[in-house]
């Protein structure tokens, strides 16, 4: 009888979690959707100026750290998909890809960041100062967007870590692994962003 | 025991790889029809590609074709706010 109350008190923490989880998203769908917003009105207002400051844009790495952060987010469905089924060694080794995939997403975008500052074309530089409002505010956009998206992917890789060690030590198993399915909710968000940041700043040119 | 326990494996682990291919499928398609001659249209493919490509990674990867209903009524409600906040910000820039 006292398992039976524990087993639907448990339930019902994780459905709650999940639930939570998922207003969270929405918190942040509003967040970007706002900046997404500012990129269509400003983008309208100076067409032609997006479209010349858009040319900075290398569609070869953007085109590798999406396919990057796709296959991350396939890891990620897997390694929870692997703990469901108690299979604890391939769901490590499932998030510790998941993991490798965000840091190198990470690794290339500040290259790409460098690259950039070299030519250059950063928020107040002196070469973007001599170019028109609607530059300014392409690469302001690009910097405040693909900005905040890779602290996202930065929590990201963080809480999975944690994750990965919770599996480790058995805190997260085949009976719990609500946290994990969280995590990997999380994730994926980061990724759906991605998704549409990717086309925004370096196809449409 | 509650008569509806954790639901084990939604999906196969051949589901998500599918999906994956899928998805880098639509990724090089974007690449390749982005460079589409009038902007507008090339705007509205990559958009549209990108939108098939979050619904792919909603349904599967974060579940919501294998959650209870209202889950997805859920999403639906911050995206209709969205749209009307869209609508509405171009409105008035349009017709100012």
């Amino acid at each position: 009888m006292n398992d039976m109350a524990a087993d639907v008190r448990e339930q019902a923490d994780t459905t709650g979690g999940k639930l939570g989880m998922w207003l969270f998203i929405f918190s942040e769908i509003m967040f970007f959707g706002m900046l997404f917003l500012l990129y269509a009105v400003y983008r309208t207002r100076h067409a032609a100026a997006f479209h010349a400051a858009a040319q900075n844009m290398d569609t070869a790495i953007g085109t590798l750290n999406t396919a990057i952060l796709l296959t991350s987010s396939l890891f990620m469905a897997l390694s929870v998909h692997a703990t469901q089924e108690g299979r604890k060694r391939l769901t490590e080794i499932f998030l510790s890809i998941t993991i490798v995939l965000g840091i190198s997403f990470l690794v290339i975008k500040s290259f790409e960041w460098l690259a950039h500052f070299h030519h250059g074309l950063y928020p107040g530089s002196v070469v973007l100062s001599r170019l028109g409002k609607g530059e300014i505010m392409f690469f302001g956009l690009y910097y405040v967007m693909t900005g905040l998206h890779g602290v996202h992917v930065f929590i990201g890789v963080a809480v999975l870590t944690i994750m990965l060690v919770l599996i480790h030590t058995g805190k997260i198993d085949k009976t719990k692994f609500a946290a994990l399915e969280n995590a990997g909710l999380y994730w994926h968000l980061v990724d759906i962003i991605w998704i549409f940041l990717f086309p925004l700043f370096y196809l449409i040119k | 025991m509650t008569q509806e326990t954790r639901q084990t494996a939604p999906a196969d682990y051949g589901t998500y790889l599918i999906v994956w291919l899928v998805l880098m499928i639509l990724l090089a398609a974007t690449v390749v029809l982005a460079k589409i001659d009038p902007l507008h249209l090339a705007v509205v493919t990559s958009m549209s590609i990108a939108a098939l490509k979050v619904l792919l990674v909603l349904l599967f990867f974060m579940h919501l074709k294998y959650e209870k209903g209202y889950y997805g009524l859920m999403v639906f409600i911050p995206l209709v706010i969205l749209a009307i906040f869209i609508s509405l910000t171009f409105s008035d820039t349009y017709l100012r």
